[in-house]
């Protein structure tokens, strides 16, 4: 057998298989509305952490960590050590707060001015505040960071307010397993549903399929038209999923702008990527595939002339 | 091109549909096998076409052992036969010239010649011009023609046929026949089976009589033999 008519064949199937399901348009809708509303929830949950994750992106600050050099460190020790830190990598830059500019800005704002006038010497130690760099942000690396700060012989204490920073990035790490298995559910779900609208098709074409057998056609053969339907159902139904999801963006993004816009940020909402909606399409083709495929597979086999 | 030996067949069910049938068709024949319903007619065709696989005995189709052939080879051994069915078991929605293409797609035959086959086929039975109707729209008559169409269509060595003329008015009936016959004179190997009995007196072949799961006479046809036609006469079973 030449490749050409294998290739005219192919199309050829893959052309019928379409005009049978258009001939059926109800049956076939539904089976792709159920796949789109199925891929359509992890598809948007994707894009919502995808969005959290670039309004968190600046979240580093919230790492800052604050590093108390002892009283009795030498005046020169602050800038010294704020030079010596610029240089790591894992550090995006240090702000030297001297002791008398502490005091002075205690002084303001803490209303304490009489208490301190009281005092014969500044109670405040030189701090530096280092900022780690966006790949350090992370609970594991600025704690690395934390240790390697500590080891200083000048530095008395380091405090680092990361805890809510902690949280959120935990709460999204849980949030992306959620997202994980629900689509793992979710793909079964279209896997089982496929595959049964395969087998409903499959006994509604029962001496189609008699007859060609009868002629001499293989299992595969029989089977081809069935994983084209598939193919077809998991394009109609990714496409429904992409659609879902480009509407239900359309709808927030004003708001969401807006709310934003409303905490004197920037952010945006960010669409679907091109990338995630060929994802999509692709995986809901080949679930679908493969759901055509063992329900074609196993309900074709069973059917014999008799 | 055919032989049974000593086959038994019993069904699931516990029905024995034969009981040690033994005959010989060559090639290049025609055979009745005709019977009561219940006499096994049917169990025959469905080995020869391993639809079914006999409890015991060897059948020998076209040189091979049916008993040698697994599941998988059953498709590419099937190709080597037509088969004409009383119902048709025609595509209803699809027009007849797809109906008649089917062996050649499944064989993987190039479109144009498959358009070339079906159109010669069809002129065989006189359905020229047809191509584009549906099943429905032919009268019963000329849905058989379309299933003989289909069975010639791959050019096989090997027409069976089970009941063909069985929904058809006698006039069509024989019209049918003298189809099987024209096939037959060209060299194809043709087994027919029917309980028609008037039928097969007006087209002259070998019989072979079947009844509760046995051969009961394999004959010569007694018309034929007297014509002195050789090549069927002679050759039947012992």
């Amino acid at each position: 057998m030449t490749l050409k008519p294998w290739l005219a064949r192919h199309a050829q199937t893959l052309i019928g298989s379409l005009g049978r399901i258009m001939h059926q348009p109800t049956g076939a809708l539904l089976t792709m509305a159920v796949i789109g509303v199925a891929l359509a929830l992890p598809l948007f949950l994707t894009v919502f952490l995808d969005n959290s994750r670039a309004a968190t992106a600046n979240l580093n600050q919230g790492f800052d960590i604050s590093v108390y050099l002892k009283k009795q460190a030498a005046r020169s020790r602050a800038p010294a050590l704020a030079d010596l830190w610029r240089r790591r990598s894992d550090v995006a830059s240090v702000r030297v707060i001297p002791a008398d500019a502490a005091l002075v800005e205690f002084r303001q704002r803490s209303g304490f001015g009489a208490a301190l006038d009281a005092l014969t010497d500044n109670p405040l130690p030189d701090t530096l505040v280092v900022t780690p760099a966006l790949s350090a942000s992370t609970p594991k690396g600025v704690a690395a960071l934390e240790q390697v700060l500590t080891a200083s012989d000048d530095v008395d204490t380091v405090q680092v307010d990361s805890a809510w920073v902690n949280r959120l990035t935990t709460w999204l790490d849980i949030l992306r397993r959620i997202v994980w298995l629900a689509a793992a559910l979710l793909g079964l779900a279209v896997v089982l549903v496929v595959g049964n609208t395969i087998r409903l098709d499959i006994l509604n074409r029962r001496s189609e399929i008699e007859v060609m057998k009868l002629v001499g056609a293989t299992d595969g053969f029989a089977r081809r038209p069935f994983l084209y339907s598939g193919v077809w159902y998991g394009l109609g139904g990714g496409g429904i999923a992409v659609s879902i999801v480009a509407i239900a963006i359309g709808l927030l993004t004003q708001p969401v702008n807006n709310l934003a816009g409303l905490y004197g940020s920037d952010f945006r909402l960010h669409g679907m990527t091109l990338t995630a909606a060929l994802g999509v399409l692709g995986i809901a083709v080949t679930l679908s595939w493969l759901g055509s495929w063992l329900a074609a597979s196993r309900h074709i086999r069973a059917i014999e002339p008799t | 091109m055919i032989r049974f030996d000593q086959v038994h067949k019993r069904y699931p069910n516990g029905r024995e549909a034969l009981a040690g049938v033994s005959f010989t068709i060559e090639a290049g024949e025609m055979v009745f096998l005709t019977g009561h319903s219940g006499a096994g007619k049917s169990s025959i065709l469905k080995l020869i076409a391993l639809i079914e696989r006999p409890s015991r005995g060897q059948v020998i189709v076209a040189d091979q052992n049916t008993a040698g052939i697994n599941s998988a080879g059953v498709p590419r051994f099937r190709r080597q036969i037509g088969v004409v069915f009383q119902d048709h078991k025609l595509l209803h929605d699809r027009p007849i010239a797809d109906n008649v293409a089917l062996p050649l797609i499944i064989a993987g035959v190039p479109k144009r010649e498959i358009d070339k086959r079906v159109r010669a086929a069809l002129d065989q039975v006189g359905l020229l011009g047809k191509e584009q109707s549906t099943p429905l729209q032919l009268s019963t008559g000329e849905q058989q023609r379309v299933g003989i169409a289909r069975a010639v269509v791959g050019k096989p060595q090997l027409l069976i046929a089970d009941e063909p003329t069985g929904n058809l008015d006698p006039q069509l009936a024989i019209d049918i026949m003298r189809l099987f016959k024209r096939f037959n004179d060209v060299g194809v190997t043709v087994v027919v089976a029917t309980h028609d009995l008037h039928l097969i007196d007006r087209v002259g072949a070998r019989r072979i009589v079947l009844s509760a799961g046995r051969v009961a006479t394999a004959v010569t046809d007694p018309a034929m033999a007297s014509a002195a036609t050789a090549n069927a006469a002679g050759t039947g079973p012992a």
